[in-house]
């Protein structure tokens, strides 16, 4: 029975783990040759075909200036939720919510027209922006601010700390492991991030691996094209499973708190 | 406090939030509330200025024969993707919670899909029902069958959407039945062991009902992301063909950027909008529930 459960878990896993083989498979193949022989040819072709070095930077920029400028704005709300008693207080935080609650994806057209209004149609900023704050990341910081002993707070107030010098030196250290978990849903979202950057940019210069491989992918599109496609497919992929694997049980933990997203 | 302390603290809280506040307003209110306004004016390229018409809006989509099948296709979408995906989440995390070789390497080929871009999985999948060169056909054929163009038909380009989100979604609400199972108490297994219950009796009366509120949030994620997906359409069929694959954001999307109609986008991102807060209404009150109950 148990050897029965096993081998059809094996069965299952290798049909969920057919298409990336797949992919893998179709990238190192030469079209050219006959039968299957291995080859670089599609990885080098793809990259010459399409700007992906430029990609790949406008990427990293998106991605980890998102995360620098959201870090700052999560660490100040959720100290002010957390630690501080101000007028409306529950009023601001059911504001919160509607971030939660309404996807940014459904707002894409109302917020295009805020980007055009703004002048700033197809920058890498237009990309960013909407997400500079995370309601998500707000809330999860709060529940763990909220965890630190009051005493710590109280104690470098009377070394004559100020609120900034607490939150650097009190709070922030003692939630890392909340930063990591958000930090890591956050690059992940954005670097798959496809419908906001598709509508708000028309450059090579501005796009992310995401539009770029999809334009890439239009304009090759033929059959025979399918190794290349695939080998550029597998560029996107690439960092973020590495990544996935480097930090499996980090990344498994913060999906799951980002499930109350 | 003295008040002048109250004001002091007041007044640091909110610059606090300040840089937040704006963005939140910025980008989630009040697009929220343009949006309502604009879903009564007609705005498109015959309307030079935007003409209010109170509720035609409406009324025209109610009567607009795309949006009733976006609509539609989307309640499918829903059927087809909640269920499935949340209940092969369950199946998996049962598979991968006993100890047996390669169990991380099981766990890890079930999960993957949830790390990879929307878009990169719709490449893949795009590559595995091409109808020529395609994975699937070429299986197919060995097996003696004919071609099929999965998604160049009308009668299988959603359900072929619907089993590569599957794919995609599994594995994350397989890591929330995980953790479920893990915290059921040991013992209690234990005793209905000892009173003789069978495997099956032990998971009906006592495993599946204490994974209930699992089951629930995962169907609460699942629905809200098959209202707000729609990378997968942009790749594969545009929504295509004849709109047996469009769905509710997609059309958004094609009202805004291709046909430039204002009213109707916004009018349809309205209806959007209205579904996602009944499903946060039904997560507020379904987990209000649970903690009374637990």
């Amino acid at each position: 029975m148990n050897r029965l459960i096993s081998i059809s878990t094996y069965i299952l896993a290798l049909l969920w783990a057919l298409p990336f083989f797949g992919i893998v498979f179709m990238a190192f193949k030469d079209a050219s040759a006959q039968g299957y022989s291995l080859t670089f040819k599609n990885f080098i072709d793809a990259w010459n075909a399409a700007p992906f070095g430029q990609y790949y930077l406008n990427t990293l920029i998106i991605v980890f200036v998102i995360l620098g400028v959201q870090l700052l704005t999560i660490t100040l709300a959720a100290y002010a939720f957390a630690r501080m008693n101000f007028f409306a207080q529950g009023f601001i935080f059911m504001l919160f919510l509607v971030q939660i609650m309404i996807p940014s994806d459904v707002l894409i057209f109302p917020n295009s027209n805020t980007i055009a209004q703004l002048g700033i149609y197809d920058t890498k900023l237009a990309i960013m922006i909407p997400y500079f704050i995370s309601a998500f990341g707000i809330f999860l910081l709060r529940q763990t601010f909220k965890g630190v002993p009051y005493e710590l707070e109280e104690a470098a107030k009377m070394e004559g700390c100020s609120r900034l010098q607490i939150i650097r030196n009190v709070y922030v250290p003692l939630a890392k492991p909340t930063y990591v978990a958000f930090g890591l849903i956050s690059v992940s979202t954005q670097w798959s991030n496809f419908l906001w950057p598709l509508i708000i940019t028309d450059s090579d210069e501005n796009r992310p691996l995401t539009v770029g491989l999809s334009m890439f992918a239009k304009a090759s599109d033929s059959g025979a094209q399918w190794g290349v496609v695939c080998a550029g497919t597998l560029f996107i992929i690439l960092p973020l499973l590495l990544a996935f694997l480097l930090f499996q049980k980090q990344f498994v933990s913060s999906f799951m708190q980002s499930g109350i997203k | 406090m003295g008040r002048s302390k109250v004001i002091k603290v007041n007044l640091m809280a909110w610059i606090f939030l300040l840089p937040s506040l704006i963005f939140l307003i910025m980008f989630t209110l009040y697009p929220v509330i343009s949006t309502l306004i604009s879903s009564f004016y007609k705005s498109d390229l015959s309307t030079i200025e935007p003409l209010f018409v109170g509720f035609d809006n409406y009324q025209s989509m109610m009567e607009d024969e795309v949006f009733r099948k976006a609509f539609i296709n989307n309640i499918w979408f829903a059927i087809g993707t909640v269920p499935t995906s949340v209940l092969i989440g369950l199946l998996l995390a049962i598979l991968v919670n006993r100890t047996f070789i390669g169990k991380s390497l099981s766990r890890v080929f079930f999960f993957y899909p949830v790390v990879i871009p929307m878009v990169a999985a719709s490449f893949i999948w795009l590559f595995f029902y091409t109808p020529d060169y395609g994975m699937v056909n070429s299986i197919l054929k060995l097996f003696g069958f004919g071609e099929l163009n999965f998604l160049g038909n009308s009668d299988t380009a959603l359900l072929s959407i619907i089993i590569m989100v599957v794919w995609k979604e599994a594995g994350f609400f397989m890591i929330f039945y995980l953790a479920a199972l893990q915290n059921i108490p040991k013992d209690l297994l234990e005793a209905a062991r000892i009173d003789g219950a069978s495997k099956w009796r032990q998971f009906r009366s006592i495993v599946f009902p204490l994974l209930m509120p699992t089951t629930l949030f995962s169907a609460i994620i699942a629905t809200t992301n098959a209202f707000k997906t729609v990378d997968q359409l942009v790749v594969m069929t545009q929504g295509g063909p004849n709109n047996a694959s469009n769905l509710l954001l997609y059309y958004i999307y094609e009202n805004t950027f291709r046909f430039m109609d204002y009213g109707k986008a916004a009018t349809v991102t309205v209806i959007v909008l209205i579904i996602m807060v009944l499903i946060a209404a039904i997560q507020f009150f379904a987990t209000d529930k649970k903690i009374h109950y637990s």
